[in-house]
């Protein structure tokens, strides 16, 4: 079958590619665009490690088909540093010691931008009920949830 | 050395050096790499848990436009035998048929032979062009069954090991294991009190999050270079050169960042193959496991059957134990059993003692090392029992292990006497806990257990470069798996004393760094972590001689302060200090650049103690558990990154606490794995737990310069029981296997 052409925005990007039907969104984001920082952990949408931002819509890339791209705006984890520097999400990830081996971080990272973007103020079980798409094996998840709450606390000053 | 003593780097708690790089999605891992011209790799796997392999005939899929190369057994060099190395062990011809089974496929997933091709998509359609002819035989599934004397045999070649006379008759159990002190009936005599328990435990599987990954190139002079996701790279190097037949000096591997292992990435399963297919093809050969993969063909935990027998006086004081343990090996020889009998009575001192352990062969995947392999499970039966023991003294189950509590002095029940441990002060920290004072919420109940582990010390390499302006580079061997690159940095910074944020720290290839054996054993920060000290300790010796030469003086007459050399006191006062930065930019006319460098095989890795307790509650109408409070205490020796530490301590809760309330494989009748993937093998997710409290305990390792004991794998070996040990006390049942899931629990209930 041949391939479908794919406009889409990508990180304020424009971006144009060329898929097969079946492909996935985290595979063309990693094998062809080699936006690798979207990781892929399980390919069935269980484990959050490749959290997108579909047109500010929380999705695992895994499950979107590349063709559904054309058309939206995708945010993946190289979008969420600016120039100016990190996000106050990825510097609270930091001090909070909230990640070990780094493999879920960046799916983290996206899913409590989106997180914050919708409940500013979250308690910890809206944290925790938001985060349980995202699997970390390492840190028993206490420092991810004092990460997000600080960053909570840190956007809401700076608002 | 290990007095307390100040520190100003040691105990801080600064951003990791690869911090940006792993929150920004820049870090590299197992999977992220790709080459130009690259093939993409894929296994054909079993359908079968058991069966003779008649016929592989992978012609038909070479044949495909865009194959590039297929193999099978066929293509892997003769059995060699040999101990493989690395965490686990093993013979090599067992872990050669392991990434590649040759005669027999021995468990369900087992490779039998791998095509690489220009897509993954066309990768995929050749495998179903491999024409594989089984003659499928009976598994073996069950661990008591597989014992039997009349059990059908997973391996017919395969004698036991270690019995006083020499086996007549192939059995599946590979091997067996005694440890005994003093006279165990005459302790029994002697006992007030006796309990015993039965516990099982399927197998689970460590859960890391990024699958098994690697690229492999091969030249045309037959030298390969191979990326790969590892706890060791050294160790895979070799491994992959055993069963390849290869020269190491042929073989170049390169550690990517690795997403999680938990002692599951020490073993070699993707990179011959990929090594073999990029031989074929002269094209580098990306290969990734599926999840579903991982599951079924990596290496998961073994299942075990233990049994418990304790006798006690009625103060507590234990007058006799025995142990019983049997693990699954899976399809090849190699159960943990020897650890988790050295480790069962390992907190405790005892005066008399029984242990037998087996190491037992299953179809079902070959297990690999888990976080203190071994310990949890047997750790779960003993901890269990002390909990009954407790409720048949009316004792408090701190007061019960306080009365039988290892400490220094103590001749440890695998043999060694303990040096300064740290288990009777954890005790009693979590004793005046004010988590333990609080009161066991309604409906809910509280669990407590002690964890133990050995922790490794083995072979590391280290080498600190001065750049030019003074600043610092570590070069080491050991893949960061959860902050490694922070502890050393500290260690350099204390040990130079300079700013933390002047040190960069580089893990080497195999070509860059000397030989370093795994990021296991919670050997790193103890091992590897006394390498860069004594190669600081080179840098300062070297940078006095520079001084020196600079000054002209003796090299007696300076001496090292606050990062800088400085004349000895009383003498040359006018002489103002240099630093790091001053030294550097005079080092070409004083002798050229400066690197200090160190190697060692470190002996007196301190053994790691923990208490656990945490507050259950079972919902009676469902039998669910659910997490309501847990606290971890824990001997680091001394935390070099208190964050990182409290990191350990919290994830091996989590992780044991998954284990125990979740997680199980679970086989149908034909061996066939019928939970491979996350949504059905559920590991807990942040909704599923509390905040897990943690309290560092600092006994000083005497045989680390800093006091460090390995911290990683204890943190696993107490939750279980935790768990099991709550539920029993919020509903006064004994569930004694795991997992607590609700449908056990519910049984239990209903049968009370």
């Amino acid at each position: 079958m041949s391939k479908l052409h794919v406009t889409t925005s990508i990180n304020g990007d424009p971006v144009e590619f060329l898929t097969a039907p079946e492909q996935t969104l985290v595979d063309v984001l990693r094998e062809q665009l080699d936006l690798t920082g979207t990781k892929e952990g399980c390919s069935t949408g269980d484990c959050g490690a490749c959290s997108v931002l579909v047109d500010g819509r929380l999705v695992c890339a895994c499950l979107v088909l590349a063709a559904e791209a054309e058309g939206a705006e995708i945010t993946t984890i190289e979008g969420i540093a600016t120039a100016d520097g990190l996000h106050p999400i990825q510097e609270k990830f930091l001090e909070h010691a909230a990640l070990q081996c780094g493999i879920c971080t960046p799916g983290y990272i996206v899913a409590t931008k989106a997180l914050l973007e919708k409940h500013p103020e979250p308690d910890e079980e809206t944290i925790r009920y938001w985060l349980a798409g995202n699997l970390c094996r390492c840190t028993g998840y206490d420092k991810i949830v004092r990460a997000v709450q600080d960053a909570a606390t840190t956007l809401a000053h700076e608002a | 050395m290990a007095e307390a003593k100040d520190f100003k780097f040691i105990g801080s708690r600064p951003v990791r050096p690869d911090g940006v790089d792993k929150v920004t999605g820049r870090a590299q891992f197992g999977a992220d790499l790709n080459l130009p011209n690259m093939l993409y790799g894929r296994v054909l796997r079993s359908p079968h848990a058991h069966a003779r392999i008649k016929r592989v005939d992978v012609s038909a899929a070479l044949a495909m436009p865009g194959v590039y190369a297929a193999i099978s057994g066929a293509d892997f060099p003769g059995a060699k035998h040999g101990d493989i190395g690395g965490e686990g062990g093993g013979d090599v011809a067992d872990v050669a048929k392991n990434v590649m089974a040759r005669d027999k496929v021995l468990y369900h997933g087992h490779a039998v032979a791998a095509v690489a091709a220009t897509s993954a998509s066309l990768a995929e359609a050749a495998l179903e062009a491999i024409e594989v002819e089984y003659d499928v035989l009976t598994p073996v599934l069950d661990l008591d069954a597989a014992m039997a004397a009349d059990a059908p045999l997973v391996n017919e070649n395969c004698f036991t090991k270690n019995l006083p006379e020499p086996a007549e008759k192939p059995s599946n159990i590979a091997a067996v294991m005694n440890l005994a002190r003093g006279d165990v009936d005459e302790g029994f005599e002697q006992a007030d009190v006796i309990v015993e328990g039965e516990y099982r435990i399927p197998m689970v599987h460590q859960g890391y999050i990024e699958p098994h990954a690697c690229t492999a190139t091969v030249n045309e002079a037959g030298q390969a270079t191979v990326w790969t996701c590892t706890q060791g790279h050294f160790s895979l190097r070799s491994q992959t050169a055993s069963v390849l037949d290869m020269g190491i000096a042929d073989l170049k591997f390169i550690a990517s960042e690795i997403g999680g292992g938990f002692g599951g990435k020490t073993v070699i399963y993707l990179e011959p193959l990929a090594v073999l297919l990029s031989k074929q093809s002269q094209r580098p050969v990306k290969m990734v496991m599926s999840r579903e993969e991982v599951f079924r063909a990596s290496g998961p935990a073994a299942g075990t059957h233990c049994r418990i027998r304790l006798g006690a006086k009625k103060d507590g004081t234990i007058t006799a134990a025995t142990a019983w343990l049997a693990y699954e090996a899976g399809a090849f020889e190699g159960a943990p059993m020897g650890p988790g009998a050295m480790c069962v009575f390992a907190p405790y001192d005892l005066e008399n003692f029984r242990i037998e352990g087996f190491d037992v062969l299953v179809n079902k995947p070959k297990v690999a090392a888990y976080r203190a392999p071994g310990a949890p499970q047997a750790a779960h039966a003993m901890e269990s029992a002390l909990d009954e023991l407790a409720r048949e003294l009316s004792m408090d189950p701190i007061d019960l292990r306080l009365v039988n509590a290892a400490q220094e002095g103590t001749q440890a029940a695998y043999g060694p006497k303990f040096p300064a441990i740290g288990l009777k002060e954890c005790l009693e920290a979590a004793k005046v806990h004010p988590n333990y004072a609080k009161p066991v919420p309604e409906g809910a109940g509280r669990g407590v257990a002690v964890g133990f582990w050995f922790n490794a010390g083995m072979e590391s390499s280290a080498e600190v470069h001065l750049n030019e302006d003074g600043t610092v580079q570590i070069i080491e061997g050991n893949p960061d798996i959860g902050g490694s690159r922070a502890s050393m940095a500290l260690m350099a910074a204390e040990t130079l004393g300079v700013p933390y944020e002047n040190i960069r720290v580089l893990v080497g290839d195999t070509e860059a760094s000397g030989f370093s054996a795994v990021t296991g054993g919670s050997r790193t920060t103890f091992a590897t972590g006394m390498a860069v000290i004594q190669a600081c300790e080179d840098v300062i010796a070297q940078c006095k001689a520079r001084a020196a030469a600079t000054w002209g003086v003796d090299e007696d007459q300076v001496a090292w302060e606050d990062g800088q050399a400085v004349p000895v006191p009383g003498v040359n006062a006018e002489l103002k200090p240099l630093s790091l930065a001053d030294i550097m930019k005079n080092a070409a006319r004083t002798g050229g650049p400066i690197l200090g460098r160190a190697s060692l095989n470190a002996r007196g890795a301190g053994a790691g103690f923990s208490v656990n307790f945490g507050d259950l509650k079972v919902d009676d109408e469902t039998g669910k558990v659910d997490v309501l409070s847990y606290t971890a205490v824990q001997d680091a020796g001394k935390a070099i990154h208190p964050a990182y530490v409290e990191g350990q301590m919290q994830g091996g809760a989590v992780q044991g606490l998954g284990w125990a309330l979740n997680e199980e494989y679970v086989f149908d009748a034909d061996g066939v794995l019928e939970n491979p993937g996350f949504l059905d093998y559920r590991i807990p997710v942040a909704s599923d737990m509390p905040m897990i409290d943690t309290q560092i305990i600092e006994v000083p390792n005497p045989s680390h310069p800093y006091g460090v004991r390995g911290v990683g794998e204890t943190p696993l070996c107490a939750p279980l029981a935790v768990a099991a040990n709550a539920v029993r006390d919020a509903t006064g049942v004994r569930v004694t296997d795991l997992p607590l899931s609700p449908p056990k629990v519910l049984a239990a209930l209903e049968g009370a």
